[in-house]
């Protein structure tokens, strides 16, 4: 197949063109002894605890400064495991492709998600591939599910904060979402603006190691930091404060934000982690994130506190002192002008 | 009702600025705010500069708000 | 790397400066004072930065009716909706007007049935779309007021200049002073001064307000959007209030000219007229609203396309309109937060994020 090529209907039917497709970019690209066996499914050894997860990607546009849909589609799920206090291990991919997209698009795409698994120390042990027809799908879509195994004695859970837990983000806040909203059809605007997209399993692992003392772990993506803080308030039955001068963000995004009136707080995170840890460990635990590449802008940003009203709330100290509510975010992000 | 936020003109062709808020840049329609020249501060609101930011006035105010800080 | 002319007004040493000497000055008032913020973008701003916790007891803020989205009445929205549902039409909007409800279905419905929707950060933007799409008509909905106004006829002239005869506007435009003063005489309306909006005044000069301050002997000051502005300028109000003026003080001297923004004045009033509008809460405020002049008929979206509307209502039970003269609070509505919330808003004023009732859900409830 030549690169000039495009994805046809019939790449997807399972006659002699998938099979070519299969071989000449997965199999060649993510080439490892389990997946070059090519059997109906993967056999794999495991033994403990596992964590198990799945995530589907449809990023618009596939294409972004700091990643594409493949390194996301790898580094979302590996995510997933590592919140688990997982090692991640195991990751199979589908693929579901419209029919006209360029064969030269999907080897990238392929590159980037298998330069991820490497980095992430992860194989991709099975995987599929269909084809729909022209305005079927957006270009691409990847589904990734993962495995990983949960070390002993690991418990990590988003109902697992108690009052005086410190909470540490591992660093800048909202540069995925902003990344993306800087491509995006109609709002385009040009920044030094790139996806965080990064695996976090060996930053988690040097956490944990560090700390038998952290409760939750949950990476902000969609919906963001506002979102994440308000599912753990939920699940833990707690209040949560956090002071807004102390929250990380680049220039660029926050430009981003005054230029489209969003809040950076409900723009979606790729390569971050909110980590809720006992107060006697957190200044172990940022110790140890700041030695780490994708934690060495880690910080405290706010702490837990008991439930005061009839609901668990999610606070941020504003400038002024004075405090006030960051509730769940709704809907999709639109610029506004108003 | 109207988000406006100030920005820098960094050039200017043909009416378009290009324009910088915080190391992002766009275009900016400059046809509402004729005297506007490359280094200025405009406030921009949905794609246009509507107002140059008077840096002398801004400066006088936030003068005002240091001296009330230092006073207390 | 600091944002210029923002950071300097959101320090926090100066915000404590600040609202302790606001503190001081709300002691000295004779009586609690109400205070309107006219702007939607103020409401955010407010709630935002948590201001409205941090007042005395003394100073009460009140959200008024310049959020465009509020309001613009039904009829006004259920046309745009019925046109985007016209085949061969794309329409574009700003992303706060994505999630308002008509009377029978919102745009996100519209979208859902097929109508092909593009939202824009600029009119220009919606103007590009038409540039790209020959064979469409690309409609763009012109919501807001003279901040918004002029950037809409700006990209009007282009296009007729051009012979872009495919990019139209359904005008919904307002304008302030008028709505004001009809606010001033809506019986019930308890408002000590109002906080005026920095943006639309950039464009109209402070001077517009002055019938306001003089007829009715209510303070005006134009405030900026950061927190050191809001509290700068409630400062001014207590004082105007203290020594018993009623004057149009300017805060936002760094952003606002007297006599506006005359360019673009000529640029708006170029393309629209002054004409009879309907405002959600209001009802119909004469010359309030901007209509299409005859010269850039071709543009007009309510000429080219004649929808029926009659069927249009307001949402039963909402308290928008009550909402938006200050009469009432969010809190005072029976269905604020239990059938209306952001993620299934009723009313308008859930639905903007600077709507008051976004604003006080998002940020305050």
């Amino acid at each position: 197949m030549k690169s000039e090529d495009r994805i046809l209907l019939a790449h997807g039917s399972g006659g002699r063109l998938s099979r070519e497709l299969v071989e000449s970019v997965f199999g060649k690209i993510m080439s490892n002894p389990i997946l070059d066996r090519m059997d109906d499914a993967a056999t794999l050894k495991l033994e403990g605890r596992l964590a198990f997860t799945i995530d589907s990607h449809v990023v618009s546009p596939i294409f972004f400064p700091g990643g594409d849909i493949g390194r996301l589609s790898l580094t979302g799920t590996v995510n997933d495991l590592a919140m688990m206090g997982a090692i991640p291990l195991y990751i199979s991919a589908g693929f579901i492709i419209e029919e006209g997209f360029r064969l030269r698009d999907l080897e990238i795409i392929a590159g980037s998600l298998q330069a991820a698994a490497l980095e992430a120390a992860v194989q991709v042990v099975a995987g599929d591939t269909k084809v729909v027809g022209r305005g079927a799908a957006d270009g691409i879509f990847i589904t990734t599910c993962g495995l990983g195994s949960i070390p002993q004695g690991i418990m990590l859970s988003g109902s697992g904060a108690i009052p005086g837990d410190q909470i540490i983000v591992s660093g800048t806040i909202g540069d995925h979402g902003a990344a993306i909203l800087s491509h995006r059809e109609g709002i385009e605007f040009d920044a030094e603006l790139k996806s965080d997209c990064a695996p976090l399993g060996a930053l988690v692992g040097a956490m944990i190691e560090a700390s038998p003392n952290i409760h939750v772990l949950r990476d902000p993506t969609r919906g963001g930091v506002a979102a994440t803080l308000n599912e753990i308030a939920y699940a833990s039955g707690v209040d949560i404060e956090i002071n807004e001068e102390k929250i990380p963000y680049r220039s660029e995004v926050r430009g981003t934000c005054e230029l489209l009136g969003l809040d950076p707080l409900i723009l979606a995170n790729e390569g971050k982690l909110v980590a809720f840890v006992a107060g006697s460990d957190s200044e172990i635990v940022l110790e140890t994130m700041r030695k780490h590449t994708f934690g060495s802008e880690a910080t405290v940003i706010g702490m837990v506190q008991n439930q005061a009203s009839s609901r668990p709330r999610v606070y941020a100290r504003t400038l002024l002192g004075s405090r006030r509510i960051i509730s769940m975010p709704t809907g999709e992000q639109l610029p506004r002008i108003c | 009702m109207c988000l406006a936020i100030p920005a820098k003109i960094i050039e200017i062709n043909n009416q378009m600025a290009n324009v910088e808020v915080g190391g992002v840049s766009r275009q900016a329609s400059v046809i509402l705010l004729p005297d506007a020249s490359p280094g200025n501060y405009v406030l921009m609101h949905a794609g246009f500069a509507i107002s140059l930011v008077d840096e002398e006035e801004a400066l006088e105010t936030i003068k005002l708000f240091e001296q009330l800080a230092a006073g207390q | 790397m600091s944002l210029p002319f923002l950071d300097e007004f959101r320090q926090g040493a100066h915000l404590r400066a600040l609202m302790e000497k606001l503190n001081e000055r709300a002691g000295e008032l004779a009586r609690p004072v109400r205070i309107m913020e006219v702007c939607g973008t103020h409401t955010m701003a407010i709630s935002r930065h948590g201001i409205r916790q941090a007042l005395p007891e003394s100073i009460q803020l009140i959200s008024g009716p310049g959020c465009p989205v509020c309001v613009t009445a039904n009829a006004d929205i259920d046309r745009f909706l019925e046109i985007s549902l016209i085949p061969g039409v794309i329409v574009t909007t700003f992303g706060d007007m994505l999630r308002v409800p008509g009377t029978r279905m919102g745009l996100a419905q519209a979208r859902g049935n097929g109508a092909q929707v593009q939202i824009v950060y600029s009119t220009l933007d919606a103007l590009k779309i038409a540039r790209e799409n020959p064979d469409a008509a690309v409609v763009f909905f012109g919501v807001g007021f003279e901040t918004t106004a002029p950037t809409v006829a700006a990209t009007m002239i282009e296009a007729h200049e051009n012979g872009i005869d495919n990019f139209l506007v359904l005008s919904a435009h307002k304008v302030v002073p008028p709505a004001l003063e009809a606010l001033c005489n809506t019986p019930g309306l308890a408002v000590d001064a109002f906080l005026c909006p920095g943006h639309v005044s950039a464009i109209i000069g402070p001077e517009a307000y002055e019938p306001v301050a003089d007829a009715f002997g209510i303070p005006c000051v134009i405030a900026g959007f950061e927190p050191a502005d809001i509290l700068q300028s409630m400062i001014m109000i207590c004082d105007q209030m203290t020594s018993g003026r009623a004057e149009v003080e300017l805060q936002y001297t760094r952003g606002v000219r007297p006599g506006g923004n005359p360019a673009a004045m000529a640029i708006m009033q170029k393309v629209f007229q002054p004409a009879d509008a309907e405002w959600r809460g209001l009802g119909t405020i004469p010359a309030s609203g901007l209509a299409i002049r005859e010269e850039f008929s071709a543009h007009d979206a309510a000429q080219r396309y004649d929808v029926d509307v009659s069927y249009s209502r307001e949402p039963a039970g909402c308290l928008c309109g009550a909402i938006l003269t200050g009469i009432k609070t969010p809190r005072d509505c029976p269905l604020f937060d239990k059938g209306c919330t952001p993620d299934h808003p009723i009313g308008p004023c859930m639905v903007s994020s600077e709507g008051a009732c976004s604003a006080y859900h998002q940020y305050e409830i």
